[in-house]
């Protein structure tokens, strides 16, 4: 029998503060920045879940989720995690079903249609309609804190070898710019941001997602 | 529109070992084992000319590895590479920054350059990870701007046992500091005092139970049942030194240990990662190794 996790990232009963109610959003814990998301959502009174397999996903009834965070990490690695734990393509079915998600950062880029520069034998989600360049803003010694003008309203965030969207479908919404290079998109209910807005503990986005829930 | 940009504060340094929780940091020495490490799902890539294993039986004085080397493997891998400083050498610390690798490891395997201070780490836009082997020197690594902590083990042995009690140290000393902090907070400022910390970091960890930064376990990780076992201890992911590219099966190794410690708490997951790796490393018992060459007891 396995004994109960203790690692301070691992569970959301370890943080704290989980509510009896409210939408239950399922984070996606392979790997990565998990456990900032999870008390951000539980700020906003939402439940997190954890997802590492399957069934946690989709139970006997169905999703066991209202919404959905792939969360920041390295999108190379968590793309294999999911391919060999079998959760990619349930996610995949889960979304273009119409669940409401947020990514950010490797969230973005696994989301994406087109990954430009993949670590050999990288794939992605392929939803939402847009090519990413990964890391495409300089190594760490560029990663940088900034307020950011987005059509949601400024918003304080992070960039952390960020990448970048150089195109998008007829069908993608730009949020934000960097410059000239779109960080932020949303097609239909599904957001991604190249930065990290659950560093900084900014919650204009996943109040964004707790409101797609129907 | 004005941009406000940052670069190089705490959130920032602290913000990338955030997003390599739950992974797996690999030791490389040529740009093929570096792309090896990447394919096996490695988080970060350690930049090094000889892995602690044969640091250990060629001795000699251990320094920072050549510019030509990181770069190359800088190169050739798309996630980030660290590179080993020697503690308190700073100006080694200023060349690794204007190499652009993505976080420096201030490390006690090479030798040391400054048996008083360490590198003032403040100073830096590049972020640092540095060792420790209990809670007081995790605290003065923070306190001179270390953004990340992994505890020492005793690297290039193959043996777990030093990397379990350094963990569990740290894990235990910060459950003390809490409860000490719940039943008698006026006692805090002793504590602090026998911590050689200072006391306002000291009360932070004792409020949240936790580092304030992300916290890796490194030194004697071998195989998937090592890694799994440091994340149930505590750690937030796992170094992997000579235990990797000292094996039979380097590829099919890092894979599994990359397995093992995403699903570190499913015994399945872990039991199907530890079947058909081949010979691990062969190792060396930390109690054979005489003390002045155990490397965890550089750093103060």
């Amino acid at each position: 029998m396995s004994r109960p996790a203790r690692g301070k990232v691992w569970e959301p009963s370890s943080l704290g503060g989980l509510p009896d109610s409210g939408p239950r959003v399922g984070v996606v814990a392979l790997q990565g920045g998990v456990r900032e998301h999870a008390e951000l959502l539980i700020g906003l009174g939402a439940r997190p879940v954890y997802l590492r397999t399957p069934d946690d996903l989709v139970g006997p009834d169905g999703l066991r989720v209202d919404a959905l965070v792939l969360p920041g990490g390295e999108s190379s690695t968590i793309d294999r995690l999911l391919r060999i734990f079998e959760l990619g393509e349930p996610l995949k079915a889960a979304i273009c079903a119409g669940l409401p998600t947020l990514g950010t950062c490797a969230g973005l880029v696994l989301l994406a249609r087109d990954v430009l520069d993949p670590a050999p034998g990288q794939g992605s989600l392929g939803i939402l309609d847009v090519s990413v360049r990964r890391n495409a803003f300089g190594p760490q010694v560029d990663s940088a804190e900034e307020l950011l003008e987005t059509t949601l309203g400024p918003t304080r965030v992070a960039f952390i070898r960020a990448p970048r969207i150089e195109t998008v479908g007829a069908d993608v919404d730009v949020l934000a710019r960097r410059g000239d290079a779109m960080v932020a998109v949303r097609q239909g209910p599904v957001l991604g941001t190249s930065f990290h807005p659950e560093l900084t503990g900014e919650p204009t986005f996943h109040r964004w997602l707790l409101n797609q829930i129907t | 529109m004005v941009r406000m940009t940052t670069t190089g504060t705490p959130l920032v340094k602290r913000g990338l070992a955030d997003m390599l929780k739950g992974g797996v940091i690999m030791d490389v020495v040529t740009p093929e084992q570096a792309r090896i490490a990447e394919d096996a799902g490695a988080v970060a890539v350690m930049a090094l000319e000889r892995v602690p294993a044969d640091i250990r039986s060629q001795g000699g004085v251990a320094r920072m590895s050549d510019p030509d080397l990181i770069e190359a493997i800088i190169k050739t891998v798309s996630i980030p590479v660290m590179a080993k400083a020697r503690i308190g050498h700073f100006v080694e610390a200023q060349v690794l920054q204007e190499l652009k690798v993505d976080y420096i490891d201030e490390s006690e395997v090479l030798s040391p350059a400054d048996y008083v201070n360490h590198i003032d780490k403040h100073g830096f836009t590049v972020p640092f990870v540095c060792g420790a082997t209990n809670l007081g020197e995790a605290l003065r690594r923070i306190t001179e701007g270390a953004a990340m902590i992994r505890s020492k083990g005793e690297a290039g042995t193959g043996d777990v046992s030093e990397a379990t009690k350094h963990i569990r140290t740290i894990r235990k000393q910060i459950a003390e500091l809490q409860a000490l902090y719940r039943a008698e907070p006026e006692t805090l400022y002793v504590a602090a005092k026998e911590l050689q910390a200072p006391y306002e970091l000291v009360r932070e960890v004792a409020e949240r139970g936790e580092l304030p930064v992300v916290l890796f376990v490194a030194g004697g990780v071998a195989t998937p049942a090592d890694a799994a076992m440091m994340m149930q201890l505590g750690a937030d992911g796992v170094f992997v030194g000579s235990g990797i590219f000292k094996s039979g099966d380097p590829a099919a190794r890092a894979a599994a240990i990359v397995k093992a410690t995403a699903q570190f708490n499913d015994a399945a997951a872990i039991t199907a990662a530890s079947r058909g790796l081949g010979e691990a490393m062969v190792g060396i018992n930390v109690a054979d190794v005489p003390a002045p060459h155990r490397l965890a007891e550089r750093g103060w």
